[in-house]
């Protein structure tokens, strides 16, 4: 029975792995270009939650939305100042520039919240419920859910609205895009804002559930690279499925191994993957 | 040797300024910024041959620096050798590492690989946190007090400096003699464009593999030099990311594929980083690195090319003419 609910407890947070990742492949699909600030994006999103709780007092809707909201204005800020001008130039450029841009922000975090873990307060989020014999979380349980939504969500609006379509006809042929009345870089600019938003209220999501410090960005970034290069570049299904997949192997070898391990164990996984199937599991060759 | 005549002046300049720096300098404190100086460009020149040259932009060399830094103090730990036994097998195991990293990444484009050199290096750096036989968390220590020279422990930096500049010397020449070979050429040619220089008859996977080689090798001394100055490692110091950022901070900033790039950026960079760390208080503040991620996105903006090709816009033609090759 322990195992079970770890099992479950695994997927829960696999879930919100799913949600954020499903941003970064979102990026990587459209433009081929790796964020390297994502995790910093979630972690942000993390502390808007904080501040949104400690300053307005709002509930678990009003911070996930602020979060949400306050991450894409972030993404779309950073592809209009930042992004769109290095596109244009070398490799280096592209790499570099996400890659200060995580520092900047993952020590002004440190800087202004200081190097401690933090927890929400208390939210009207609370309590655990007992399924069949599986003790969970509210907390946990509700932001697992509402991330699988979320993440369904984008992949509905991606692939059954007009917007969706236009954001795939860019990332097909930015040319013909154009020919076709549509403009290319209003639509990155709106990509980059899902992908921050989606992100941000992974971030709100997640803090509802554990402690955070300023330095979980950096892990949550790599445990996105993970689930995008398991999933397949640019599949927000394949990140869901990844998502899941992450989640309950660190669930697994944390309990088997020991906490420490967790980490180890996704990373050597992605080092295999390398070496396996460089274009993810479900990736075409 | 045509651009040696523009290269030549400058560089005879640069090397009787390193040389004579700890003579004019005296205080300690000063050589400690001249070793502390050296030390970077060291890192960031070998960084420079596969991150530069050949364009793919590894942030984990800190995995490079680490396996160098742990293996002198190892040897101390575990039989009290003299820590220098430990360079050339730091260097021997990182070699091998970077043909494990490189055969199958370097298949696939260079966000990949730049993604799977941060992931290595975290899982390294994690693995030596648990791992008892390094001192797990805690890390390991060298010898306290000098028992000979061999051990390299000595009281006054002057040696280090020396000793630093000597091996900077080396890598820059070994550097500057491939710059000029057709390995050269062919690494300049697959970041202008893999493709074409696949279909030009480069062996690009080769290249860049040896190319790797290169670069892990001399970080994997500079990692061992610092070791066995400071007497003491720990995983942080050794894998942590921002090991691997100072190294490609500082090229970028001076100008990453050029041979004296690296050299300007830590120029730059090492008092820039002294100075915050004086004025604002120790590293714990964490400054430094917001310093250190506002440089990378201005450059990444503004200058990819690096101080460098500013340099070269900025200076007026007529006087430049003079030094054209």
């Amino acid at each position: 029975m322990l195992l079970l609910q770890v099992i479950v407890g695994g997927l829960l947070l696999g879930a919100i792995y799913a949600l954020f990742s499903s941003g970064l492949t979102l990026i990587w699909g459209m433009m081929n270009f790796i964020n390297f600030a994502h995790g910093e994006f979630v972690m942000l999103g993390m502390y808007v939650a904080l501040l949104v709780v400690v300053w307005l007092g709002g509930g678990p809707a009003v911070f996930g939305f602020a979060a949400a909201f306050a991450l894409f204005v972030l993404g779309v800020a950073v592809y209009l100042s930042l992004i769109r001008h290095v596109l244009r130039g070398p490799m280096i450029a592209q790499i570099l520039s996400t890659f200060g841009l995580a520092l900047l922000l993952r020590y002004t975090a440190f800087w202004i919240f200081s190097a401690n873990f933090v927890s929400l307060p208390q939210t009207s989020l609370s309590g655990t419920v007992n399924i069949s014999g599986i003790l969970m979380p509210v907390p946990q349980l509700v932001a697992g859910l509402v991330a699988i939504m979320l993440t369904v969500g984008l992949h509905l609006l991606l692939t059954k609205t007009t917007v969706g379509s236009k954001l795939l006809a860019v990332s097909e042929d930015r040319n013909a895009a154009m020919l076709m009345g549509i403009r290319p870089d209003r639509m990155q600019a709106l990509a980059w804002g899902l992908s921050a938003g989606a992100a941000g209220i992974a971030g709100a999501l997640m803090a509802t559930a554990y402690p955070w410090s300023p330095s979980v960005g950096e892990t949550f970034g790599l445990t996105a690279f993970v689930v995008v290069a398991l999933g397949g570049f640019g599949s927000v299904p394949g990140a869901l499925y990844a998502g899941l997949i992450v989640g309950l192997i660190q669930a697994i070898s944390a309990f088997w191994l020991g906490p420490i391990y967790k980490d180890i164990v996704v990373y050597a996984l992605f080092v295999a993957l390398l070496w396996l199937r460089p274009q993810g599991l479900m990736g075409k060759a | 040797m045509k651009s040696l005549t523009a290269a030549g002046p400058a560089a005879l300049l640069l090397a009787a300024g390193l040389l004579s720096y700890p003579v004019v300098f005296s205080d300690p404190y000063y050589l400690d910024i001249g070793v502390t100086f050296l030390l970077a460009a060291i890192s960031a020149s070998a960084w420079n041959v596969v991150g530069g040259y050949a364009g793919q932009v590894s942030v984990g060399h800190s995995m490079f620096f680490g396996i160098g830094a742990y293996a002198p103090l190892l040897f101390y730990t575990l039989f009290k050798w003299p820590p220098m036994v430990g360079i050339p097998v730091g260097i021997a195991v990182s070699v091998a590492l970077a043909v494990v990293i490189g055969v199958p990444t370097f298949r696939l484009t260079g966000h990949y690989f730049s993604m799977a050199t941060i992931a290595v290096a975290e899982l390294i750096r994690i693995f030596f946190g648990t791992w008892n036989l390094v001192g797990a968390a805690i890390g390991l220590q060298g010898p306290a007090t000098a028992r000979g020279w061999w051990d390299l422990t000595f009281r006054s930096e002057l040696p280090y400096y020396y000793i630093f500049l000597a091996v900077l010397a080396l890598l820059l020449y070994f550097t500057f003699a491939v710059e000029r070979r057709r390995f050269g050429y062919y690494l300049r040619a697959i970041k202008a464009g893999e493709r074409a220089s696949r279909s030009l008859g480069v062996p690009v996977q080769q290249t860049k593999i040896k190319a790797l080689i290169f670069s892990a090798a001399f970080t994997s001394v500079a990692g061992s030099l610092y070791s066995i100055k400071t007497g003491f490692i720990d995983p942080e110091s050794g894998f942590g990311i921002l090991v691997s950022v100072q190294m490609v901070i500082i090229a970028a900033l001076g100008g990453a594929g050029t041979l004296f790039g690296p050299l300007v950026g830590a120029l730059i960079l090492i008092p820039l980083q002294t100075a915050t760390n004086t004025w604002f208080g120790g590293g714990g503040s964490g400054l430094t690195y917001i310093l250190y991620g506002g440089i990378i996105v201005v450059i990444a903006r503004f200058e990819p090319g690096g101080v460098f090709e500013l340099w070269d816009r900025i200076v007026p033609r007529r006087w430049r003419r003079k030094y054209a090759a």
